[in-house]
C-alpha cells in the first residue's frame, strides 16, 4: 500500500505546492490536499489553535484537523528561512510545535526543517531528510528531487512570464480547465499587495482578485514580478529588510509606484508582526514619492464580506473620479 | 552631542554608568508614565508592539529635554525588534525632531560597521571596556539586591518597607560610580532587608514570571505585578534578570554568573527551534522552575508579539506534563490595572487552594 502524504492548503501552499507535490509523488507516497477554504474548515481551525495567532495560522490548523484522519502523513514543514539571510516569521520557525501542541490525534508529522539563511544549499539536506522518510536510495531520492524542482521551476516561469496566479497556474500545470476570469479592456491597474496566503486564499480574502477584475481591474501581485524588479527597490531601504514577505512587498510597492499603477491595495492579517512595521513603511514610501491612493485592509476571522466590498467599491468610485477630474 | 536612550526597568542604570563613562553627555527620558504612553501610542504603527509605542514616547520626551542623539540595540530578525530604530526614526523626521539614531546590531556585512558606529561615540575603546565591566557591576549589584527584595517582599509584615529599602539602594549605586562603593551599598541594603520584620507563619506561593524582556522588566507596563504579587504573599522570580541578558547577548554566556545557556535545551520536546525574542527562554525557563518545584507561572507579552504566541501555543504542554498552572497575560496601550489585578488575585487564589489540598481535584487548572 502506497504511504499517504496529506499537504495542507494553507500557508506556503502557494509558493511550494508543485514542488513538494510532484517530490513525494516521485518518492511512491499518495498526496492528498485539503479541499478549498470552507466554513467548516475555518471553524475547525479558530477552535484548535490560540486566540492570539493570526488567520492564515487558525486556517492551517483547520486544513491540518480536516487531513489528520486520511493519511499517514501530514507535512508540515519548519520553514525557518527560505532566502539567505532572512527569516519568514517566528510563527513558521514554531509551525509544527504549535501544532503538535494544540491537536490531538496527529498522524505522523514531517516537520523537517529548512533553515536557507545561512546557506542556500541547505535545501538539500532538507530535501534528502524527507526522502530518507520513504527511501533509502539516494538514486531515488535525487531523481525525484531533481524533477521536483524542475516542475517547481516550470511553475514559478508560468508566474513570472505568464502572469498567472499562483492557482491558476497550478491548474494549468494539471491540465484541469479552470476558466479564468479575463479582463482586457481594464480601467485601472491595481497593485494589490499582502502575503500569498492570504490575497490568493480565495475564502479569507473573500475572493478579492476575482471582485476586483469583475470589477474592470487589472490585478498585479508581487509574486509574478523578477526577482531583480523587487530586489533593486527594496535595496534602497536604509537597513536590510530580514522578513522574506517583507522585502517582497517593500521592493514590489517601490517598483508598482515608478510603473505608475491607479491604485495599491495592501492586504494584512489582524495581529500580523511584520506587516505591523511593513505596512507604514508602503504607506510612508508610497507617500512620498508618489500620489497614488493606498487602501489597507486588515483581516480576520470575524471580517464580513459586505465590509470588504463597501470598502473596495469606494476606494474604487474614488479612483474614477481621480481620473475623471 | 546629547545621548539619550530608551527605559527598560532599571537598564537606565548601567547604560547611563556605561555611556558617561566613555565621556558622553546623556540625557535620561523621563520614566514611562501615562503621558509616555499617549505621545507613543499617538505617534506610532497601529498594530506596532507596545514597547515600540513606549520608546517613542521615550525620545519624544527626551527630546523636549534637548537630546539630540539616540543610542539603541537592534537585531537581524526575526523578532520586530531588529526593526524599531529604522521606523522610529521616521516617524520623529516626520514629527521634526532630528535626532541622529546609533543602532547597536550584529552587523550585516561585517564587524567593521560596528566598530565604525562605536568610534563615533567615543575616542578611547579602553573607555568602552572600564564603561562595560562598571555598568555590568551595577547590573549584577541591582539584580542580586532585587533577588532578596523579592524573598522579603512576599513576607514582610507592614507592607512596602523592603521596597522602600531597595529604592534607596538603587538611588545610591546609581549615583557612585566607584565599584567598592556598590559592593557596600548591596551589603547594607542585604543586611536592612535582612532585618525587616517578617511572618514567619505565612504560607508563601512561589511564582515565576516569563516571557518577553521589555514587558517582563518594565514595571509600567506590567502594572507593578511583583509588588501585586509580592502583598498577595507571592515570592516572585523572572526568568529574566538584566545581568544575565547582558551575559547572554553581549559576552555569549562567557561571563560567570547566570546564562539562558543553562537550561535552553529545557524547551525541548515541546518546542525545537529558535523563535526569535524570548519564545524559546519562555518555555525553557517554564521548565525549569516546574523541576525546581514553583507553584505557578505568569507569561507576559506586548499584544501580538509573535515569539510570545508560539510560546504560548506550547505552554499548556508543559502545564500538563508537570502539574504546574501557567497563566499567559498579553499587555497593549489598553490594559487596564484593575483587570490585570483582578485575573493576578484569582491566579493566586487558585494556587494557594491547590497547595493547600496538595494538588487534589485541582486538573482543572492545568492545561489552560
Amino acid at each position: 500500500m502506497t504511504v499517504k502524504v496529506g499537504i495542507p492548503r494553507g500557508l506556503m501552499y502557494y509558493y511550494y505546492y508543485p514542488l513538494w507535490k510532484e517530490y513525494f509523488t516521485n518518492l511512491g507516497a499518495e498526496v492528498i490536499t485539503s479541499p478549498k477554504t470552507n466554513k467548516a474548515i475555518l471553524d475547525m481551525g479558530v477552535k484548535s489553535a490560540l486566540d492570539e495567532t493570526c488567520l492564515p495560522v487558525k486556517l492551517f490548523y483547520g486544513h491540518v484537523i480536516w487531513l489528520k484522519d486520511k493519511v499517514d502523513y501530514v507535512f508540515i514543514p519548519r520553514l525557518i528561512s527560505v532566502e539567505r539571510k532572512e527569516y519568514i516569521c517566528p510563527k513558521f520557525m514554531g509551525l509544527p510545535d504549535m501544532i503538535k501542541a494544540n491537536i490531538n490525534n496527529l498522524p505522523g508529522v514531517i516537520d523537517t526543517t529548512l533553515d536557507m539563511s545561512k546557506s542556500t544549499n541547505n535545501k538539500l539536506k532538507f530535501a534528502r531528510e524527507i526522502g530518507l522518510i520513504f527511501s533509502s536510495n539516494p538514486w531515488v531520492i535525487a531523481k525525484a528531487w531533481r524533477k521536483a524542482t524542475a516542475k517547481q521551476k516550470e511553475y514559478e516561469e508560468l508566474l513570472v512570464n505568464k502572469k498567472m496566479f499562483p492557482q491558476e497556474a497550478m491548474d494549468y500545470l494539471e491540465q484541469k480547465n479552470n476558466r479564468i476570469l479575463k479582463v482586457n479592456n481594464y480601467k485601472y491597474k491595481i497593485a494589490l499587495l499582502g502575503h500569498g496566503y492570504n490575497i490568493y486564499e480565495e475564502y479569507i480574502s473573500m475572493n478579492i482578485i476575482n471582485k476586483l477584475k469583475e470589477r474592470g481591474v487589472s490585478v498585479h501581485t508581487v509574486d509574478l514580478l523578477e526577482a531583480e524588479e523587487i530586489n533593486n527597490e527594496a535595496a534602497k531601504l536604509p537597513k536590510r529588510m530580514f522578513w522574506t514577505f517583507g522585502r517582497k512587498s517593500i521592493g514590489g510597492a517601490g517598483f508598482y509606484i515608478n510603473n505608475k499603477v491607479d491604485g495599491i491595495i495592501h492586504i494584512a492579517s489582524f495581529g500580523c508582526g511584520p506587516d505591523s512595521l511593513v505596512g507604514e513603511i508602503i504607506v510612508r514610501q508610497t507617500r512620498k514619492n508618489s500620489d497614488i491612493p493606498l487602501l489597507s485592509l486588515t483581516i480576520d476571522e470575524h471580517t464580513g464580506e459586505a465590509g470588504v466590498v463597501t470598502r473596495l467599491e469606494a476606494f474604487l468610485d474614488m479612483l474614477s473620479r481621480r481620473v475623471a477630474l | 552631542m546629547k545621548v539619550t536612550f530608551p527605559h527598560m526597568g532599571y537598564t537606565y542604570i548601567p547604560i547611563k554608568a556605561l555611556l558617561e563613562k566613555i565621556g558622553l553627555e546623556i540625557i535620561i527620558p523621563p520614566r514611562s508614565s501615562k503621558r509616555t504612553l499617549n505621545l507613543g501610542t499617538q505617534n506610532s504603527p497601529e498594530y506596532a508592539c507596545l514597547p515600540l509605542k513606549i520608546n517613542m514616547g521615550n525620545f519624544i520626551e527626551a527630546a523636549e529635554l534637548g537630546a539630540d542623539t539616540i543610542v539603541m540595540a537592534g537585531g537581524v530578525g526575526p523578532c520586530r525588534f531588529g526593526y524599531y530604530a529604522q521606523i522610529q526614526r521616521e516617524i520623529l523626521h516626520d514629527l521634526g525632531f532630528n535626532f541622529e539614531v546609533i543602532v547597536l546590531e550584529p552587523p550585516d556585512t561585517n564587524y567593521t560597521e560596528l566598530v565604525k558606529k562605536i568610534n563615533c561615540l567615543t575616542d578611547s575603546w579602553w573607555k568602552v571596556i572600564s564603561g562595560l565591566s562598571l555598568a555590568y557591576y551595577k547590573a549584577c549589584a541591582i539584580d542580586r539586591t532585587e533577588k532578596k527584595v523579592q524573598q522579603v517582599r512576599a513576607r514582610e509584615v507592614s507592607k512596602g518597607s523592603s521596597d522602600k529599602i531597595f529604592e534607596e539602594a538603587i538611588w545610591k549605586i546609581d549615583k557612585t560610580s566607584v565599584k567598592k562603593e556598590i559592593k557596600e551599598i548591596v551589603a547594607t541594603a542585604l543586611q536592612k532587608l535582612n532585618k525587616v520584620e517578617t511572618d514567619p507563619l505565612r504560607r508563601i506561593i512561589k511564582v515565576v514570571i516569563v516571557g518577553e524582556i521589555y514587558t517582563v522588566l518594565e514595571p509600567f507596563v506590567n502594572f507593578e505585578i511583583e509588588k501585586m504579587l509580592g502583598s498577595l504573599g507571592v515570592e516572585v522570580t523572572r526568568s529574566i534578570y538584566l545581568s544575565q541578558w547582558i551575559n547572554d547577548h553581549l559576552f555569549y554566556g562567557m561571563l560567570p554568573g547566570e546564562s539562558s545557556k543553562k537550561y535552553i535545551k529545557l524547551s525541548s520536546p515541546h518546542l525545537n527551534s529558535f523563535v526569535g525574542g524570548h519564545g524559546r527562554e519562555t518555555v525553557a525557563s517554564s521548565v525549569s522552575y516546574a523541576q525546581q518545584g514553583y507553584d505557578g507561572v505568569i507569561q507576559l507579552a506586548p499584544f501580538t508579539c509573535m515569539p510570545e504566541i508560539v510560546a504560548h501555543s506550547v505552554l499548556p504542554l508543559v502545564s500538563k506534563e508537570h502539574g504546574m498552572p501557567i497563566m499567559s497575560i498579553y499587555l497593549d496601550e489598553q490594559s487596564g490595572e484593575a483587570g490585570i489585578r483582578t485575573r493576578v488575585e484569582a491566579f493566586v487564589d487558585l494556587l494557594g487552594r491547590k497547595k493547600m489540598t496538595g494538588g487534589v481535584n485541582c486538573e482543572v487548572l492545568l492545561g489552560y
